[in-house]
């Protein structure tokens, strides 16, 4: 399938409904480990693109502006944590399809690896750290692979979803060393971490929009 | 059950509290146009002094608006509640503060802070404006000595933000203000506890759990888990612990000067801050370490926790000259 401007206003505003029906549980997770506002500021932020690119001309506009306004929207909402690393990953994603007026397969994994790139570059944090890279990083490469490998677009996303699914859990066994969690060392222990599990319900909300 | 609060609307309620604070101090705070999240001192910025712009998270007032002023801050950059601004109301506070030497960037140092500031700061680095950063962290609670640079910034900041704030406006050049600002961050110690949880306007569910009869060692003015839950202590025996924590550190020699901050999380009333600041007291004296100023009150607060910090400054002649410098903020005035 080819994913044009119309596709990807679509899929953010299927982040948006996963991420505020998935809130209340984001904030919980956090408030274990952190200061209970993850849920609300991942809320804020995708309700804030949905926004934007509601005022949006779609027939006009590229992907590359679209996710440059989706990046845009987010970190003025939100700042915090989260705003600087998805605000990156969309960034990054409007340069990886710089130029294309709709998106090929291969294209649209190279914008999700573009995503787990910037995050990972913006955080500085690498896997096993308990932070969203562990569920962004295995998610890309696993689309990826996926992709390589002959499958579909929706395929590789199934593929990506279920990576970030387990890098998700895998979380619970690691002890924090990015983020205000970090101070709390062993403390961190058997709890998931709140970043890594709204990175499922995004990646999970893409793939169910464009699968 | 939701926490009790006195609010219109949680989504709008750091909004609603800048519009009160501008009403109630339109002598010395303003919004920069088109960007309400940036605060202005009215007095202060100008040409030739280094501009100091601080930031963070709403929830912790009187920090950070509340040190805006001549003499401290130029200029305060407010996110949501516990979350850091984003880099545009942080560059539009460099803009307009710049006086053309420069602009220094402080706040704690946590993970969202350090990437919303840093992205700001390459912004106005694209505006010729040079900026440095100076991050605080003076809770010793945090992480272990030899990495303070892993540290939370917490109610110290009361005195970092005083002590650079004072050193641009004596009109010092950048590089000495930095100098100052890095000097008072690592004469700065605090140790807090907090008895109660908060809540966030936008949720109203208390951020942990307590036992009634626990405190939470260290907890961070976010609610934060700390190093370690205890029983409830007296005043006298969570004095001592903060302060055996903050001496060992700090390393108080007889005939040493500090000036101590005591402060509440939020609910503690002052009756138990000035019962932990008699602690304080009778502590230091028994070392042979004289207190020239003391602070008590809500200076660095977590919403409505309860709870309380100590924080001592370790004093020599230029951090003291930097301290008694006059200042006049909207809620803090010294000199």
């Amino acid at each position: 399938m080819t994913i044009g401007a119309s596709d990807l206003k679509r899929m953010f505003d299927a982040i948006a409904v996963a991420i505020e029906a998935d809130r209340d549980r984001l904030c919980q997770l956090d408030g274990v480990i952190g200061d209970a506002d993850h849920g609300i500021a991942m809320a804020l932020g995708f309700n804030a693109v949905r926004d934007a690119l509601a005022s949006l001309d779609l027939a006009a506009t590229e992907p590359t502006a679209l996710l440059n306004t989706a990046a845009k929207s987010f970190l003025n909402a939100v700042g915090a944590s989260c705003g600087p690393l998805y605000a990156t990953a969309f960034m990054r994603a409007a340069v990886a399809v710089k130029g294309k007026a709709t998106l090929a397969d291969a294209e649209f994994i190279a914008l999700l690896q573009a995503m787990a790139q910037g995050i990972k570059d913006r955080g500085k944090a690498e896997i096993g750290e308990k932070t969203m890279v562990d569920a962004w990083q295995p998610a890309a490469e696993a689309a990826g692979a996926s992709n390589a490998g002959g499958k579909s677009l929706a395929d590789s996303l199934q593929a990506a979803l279920a990576a970030a699914e387990r890098g998700a859990e895998s979380t619970k066994d690691m002890i924090a060393a990015k983020g205000r969690s970090s101070r709390l060392g062993e403390r961190s222990l058997g709890h998931m971490d709140p970043g890594a599990a709204s990175a499922v319900t995004v990646i999970g909300a893409m793939t169910r929009s464009l699968a | 059950m939701q926490t009790k609060k006195i609010i219109n609307d949680g989504n709008r309620a750091v909004d609603e509290m800048l519009e009160g604070i501008l009403a109630a101090h339109p002598r010395h705070l303003a919004s920069v146009d088109g960007s309400p999240r940036s605060i202005i001192a009215r007095d202060g910025p100008r040409p030739g002094k280094v501009g100091l712009v601080i930031g963070g998270g709403s929830g912790h007032e009187p920090t950070f608006l509340g040190f805006v002023g001549k003499g401290l801050a130029d200029a305060a950059a407010i996110g949501n509640v516990f979350a850091s601004p984003p880099p545009d109301p942080i560059l539009e506070c460099a803009k307009a503060v710049s006086g053309g030497t420069g602009v220094l960037f402080m706040y704690g140092n946590y993970a969202g802070d350090v990437m919303n500031f840093d992205m700001a700061a390459e912004m106005a680095g694209m505006d010729d404006i040079d900026v440095r950063t100076v991050l605080t962290t003076d809770d010793v609670a945090s992480a272990p000595r030899d990495q303070r640079h892993k540290r939370r910034g917490v109610a110290g900041n009361f005195f970092i933000f005083k002590a650079a704030g004072a050193a641009c406006d004596r009109m010092l050049s950048l590089d000495e203000v930095e100098r100052i600002a890095r000097k008072a961050n690592d004469h700065t110690f605090t140790m807090g506890v907090a008895l109660s949880p908060c809540s966030l306007p936008q949720t109203r569910r208390p951020n942990f759990e307590i036992g009634a009869d626990e405190m939470e060692i260290g907890m961070g003015i976010h609610g934060e888990p700390g190093i370690a839950r205890g029983k409830l202590g007296t005043a006298d025996e969570i004095t001592d612990e903060m302060l055996d924590k903050i001496f060992a550190e700090m390393a108080p020699k007889r005939g040493d000067k500090v000036a101590v901050l005591v402060n509440s999380l939020g609910s503690t009333p002052l009756m138990e801050l000035y019962i932990m600041n008699r602690r304080v007291k009778q502590r230091l004296d028994a070392i042979g370490v004289s207190i020239h100023a003391t602070w008590v009150g809500n200076y660095c607060t977590s919403l409505e926790m309860a709870g309380a910090s100590v924080t001592l400054f370790h004093l020599d002649e230029e951090l003291q000259a930097v301290l008694d410098h006059p200042c006049d903020c909207a809620m803090f005035r010294a000199g």
